[in-house]
């Protein structure tokens, strides 16, 4: 695959990118990188709009987020507006098998996982810290610690090749997600190092959203990311992160040469954090309005739509009713979140320890005790 | 059948007896394969078990740890080799971060069974880095266990029970003692071996308690003897675990001594030393005769080794701090 330059959209950044879908909604048949790779994808009309289906509502179900953060029901939230097609794209792009190790940001990877998208908020909330089984939803825990995830991945892609899950089409493959901050971290190049020196069968996911809170890339950088996986000796591409069927087509092909025992691959894809790094971010003080408006001519969703109407793959009225369907299921959300209960606080002693602890039983019951020395008070 | 070895080699034979008994058991770190390690304690198992189950991993701490917890979240039980205690610190991100929380944080949901080896302590003649005593970082945090063995039975038993236990555990090896010999008895079933997180009488007395773990076992057991010869009966307690600590066994020896002396090579601000004295006062008040009294290193970075003998606890250092519990 292409360590040397990839296609050029007539966007994108020095040095090109692997683009099916042009901002304008123009499909691109297929595209050959300069080291002779050819990616397409052959999509029926059903899964175009579903493809479209899971954009609208992974972005609806964001601003119902953000709407709840503002309102005080959720401490925080890290938006992925902007970034739906990177991780529609590259969600869809996995089989049933494969494991994600995401950050906190992949709420739009947790959805095409088919995981029902409530999973997260109690993090969000404040009432548990993430809580749920990596094995049972092929989907590990939100990590938020910057980059740590990326040795957790590679460990993980170690396993599947010790228990000889490689070698074929129904092969398991890992796939990383990470932002282009991370690449900064040493952790995230230990985990470069391994992944090459052991083949792992994995996907490294760069979405380089083009600022670690508010440091641009340059701080980060001096090469394109994808450049950096030529040092670790694996393949590196960079797609549009914007377009949906390049993030689909590039991961798809990356995941099944990890399967197949093809070792790793760094996808680099280039996208915008539209909104703020979270919910306590301010992100005027350091970019301005005008490269704000000139990534939203680069909108995934308005691209896709543009495409569907023009082939007349769907109509106002298929529009409509999605997004009328994902308004619904925003709605139902905002009410299962609001009807979260708080943890009762003596559960803050619970899964410390996989078999307990005598010492911490000892301090749960006087923690019991002590408040139950209020009762009756006006405490 | 039992074998009078060192604590190297037990630790080597528990390690060759739960790669068979368990094919989910892997060792990884850096030259633990081919070379066996730099003190062999993994010596001849790659050999035998291949280089998948004993893994040379690049030169990477961090790696070593956050790999280790990707292939515990897929099942397998890492056994991780830290080459020498003052290299951990690169993995400590991943260890205090990452794996001491991955079971709270998934509500109980993911287990990692995972063990960290880490050779510590000092008295070798080193040079810096390799002689530190850095236990107190991880008894401190919520969520890892933390054990130190003394002698060859303990060190084959425990380094069993630790793989064996679905908490990850940081294991400290006393690597100044790692060529001390005692008798082990290869054949004992791990099941009824003394449990993982029990202190040990190592000694019993009557006059003070003296407290210790890992190399500073040998040096109160020798105090111990020369204090029986001015007719000081003193008790030791090898704490084996460091987290969870074995109060039970400390309060009932302090309550029948009346003295308590804890022993340690790390600095004595804020180590474990002061968190015995605060319960040992807290809970055996009326028992004691004199405050607790500690015997540590100094509060410095570990010193050049030509000196490092005055700032490692001693035979005579530990005397006179029974002396002075006496004089109280």
């Amino acid at each position: 695959m292409a360590n040397g330059e990839s296609i050029v959209g007539a966007d994108a950044p020095a040095g090109g990118f692997v683009q099916l879908l042009t901002p304008d909604g123009e499909r691109v048949d297929s595209v050959t990188t300069a080291d002779g790779i050819t990616y397409s994808v052959d999509f029926t009309d059903d899964e175009y709009r579903e493809l479209y289906r899971d954009l609208v509502t992974v972005r609806r179900l964001d601003a119902e987020a953000t709407a709840l953060q503002r309102q005080g029901e959720l401490g925080i939230w890290a938006s992925l507006l902007g970034q739906e097609a990177a991780q529609v794209g590259s969600g869809r792009a996995m089989r049933p098998q494969d494991m994600a190790f995401p950050t906190y940001r992949e709420h739009g990877v947790l959805y095409t996982r088919g995981i029902d998208p409530i999973m997260p908020f109690g993090l969000f909330r404040g009432v548990d810290q993430g809580g749920w089984d990596a094995n049972e939803h092929r989907f590990n825990g939100y990590t938020i610690v910057i980059g740590s995830q990326t040795l957790h991945a590679t460990g993980y892609a170690m396993g599947v090749t010790m228990d000889g899950k490689t070698g074929g089409p129904d092969g398991e493959a890992v796939i990383a997600y990470f932002g282009d901050g991370a690449t900064s971290q040493g952790e995230v190049n230990e985990a470069f190092v391994w992944a090459g020196v052991f083949h792992a069968p994995m996907v490294f996911f760069c979405q380089n959203n083009q600022y670690a809170i508010s440091e641009p890339l340059e701080r980060q950088t001096r090469i394109p990311l994808y450049r950096r996986a030529a040092g670790y000796g694996f393949p590196g591409v960079r797609i549009d992160g914007n377009d949906v069927l390049a993030s689909f087509a590039v991961t798809r092909a990356a995941l099944d040469n990890a399967r197949n025992g093809q070792g790793p691959t760094l996808i680099e894809a280039y996208t915008y954090r539209m909104g703020a790094h979270t919910s306590s971010d301010d992100p005027t003080r350091y970019r301005i309005a005008s490269e704000v408006e000139s990534w939203k001519a680069k909108d995934p969703i308005s691209r896709l739509r543009a495409f569907l109407a023009k082939q007349q793959v769907a109509d106002e009225s298929f529009f409509d009713e999605v997004d009328e369907t994902a308004k619904t299921l925003a709605l139902s959300l905002r009410e299962r979140v609001l009807e979260m209960p708080d943890p009762q606080p003596i559960s803050m002693f619970d899964n410390v320890y996989p078999h307990g602890s005598p010492e911490l039983d000892a301090q749960r019951a006087q923690f019991a005790e002590y408040h139950a020395s209020f009762e009756g008070s006006d405490h | 059948m039992a074998e009078t070895i060192t604590i190297g080699k037990a630790l080597n034979h528990g390690l060759r007896r739960s790669l068979e008994q368990n094919s989910k058991v892997v060792i990884m770190g850096e030259d633990v394969g081919k070379l066996g390690g730099v003190f062999r304690i993994t010596d001849g198992l790659q050999k035998d078990f291949g280089d998948d189950r004993v893994i040379d991993t690049p030169l990477a701490e961090a790696g070593i740890v956050g790999t280790a917890v990707g292939l515990a979240i897929r099942g397998y039980r890492p056994v991780c080799e830290i080459q020498f205690d003052g290299f951990v610190f690169p993995a400590y991100n991943q260890i205090v971060a990452q794996v001491a929380k991955m079971f709270y944080r998934s509500n109980g949901k993911v287990r990692l069974p995972i063990v960290i080896r880490i050779p510590f302590g000092g008295g070798i003649g080193a040079v810096e880095h390799h002689s530190e005593s850095p236990e107190a970082y991880f008894s401190h945090t919520p969520g890892l266990k933390v054990v130190t063995c003394s002698n060859p039975a303990d060190a084959y038993s425990m380094i069993q029970q630790a793989i064996n236990s679905d908490d990850p555990v940081v294991f400290f090896e006393p690597k100044r003692r790692y060529w001390e010999k005692g008798e082990v008895d290869l054949d004992a079933d791990i099941a009824g071996a003394y449990p993982l997180h029990e202190a040990r009488i190592a000694r019993e007395g009557t006059d003070a308690t003296l407290i210790a773990y890992g190399p500073m076992v040998r040096t109160a057991l020798d105090a111990a003897s020369a204090a029986a010869e001015d007719g000081r009966n003193l008790e030791v307690i090898d704490l084996r675990s460091l987290s969870p600590v074995d109060y039970d066994k400390i309060y009932s020896s302090v309550r029948r001594t009346g003295r308590a002396v804890v022993v340690h090579e790390a600095p004595g601000n804020i180590g474990l030393g002061a968190e015995l004295a605060a319960r040992i006062t807290e809970h055996c008040f009326y028992s004691l005769e004199a405050p607790v009294l500690r015997v540590t290193g100094y509060d410095i970075p570990y010193p050049a080794a030509r000196v490092e003998e005055e700032y490692l606890p001693d035979l005579d250092r530990v005397l006179d701090a029974v002396d002075r519990s006496f004089g109280w």
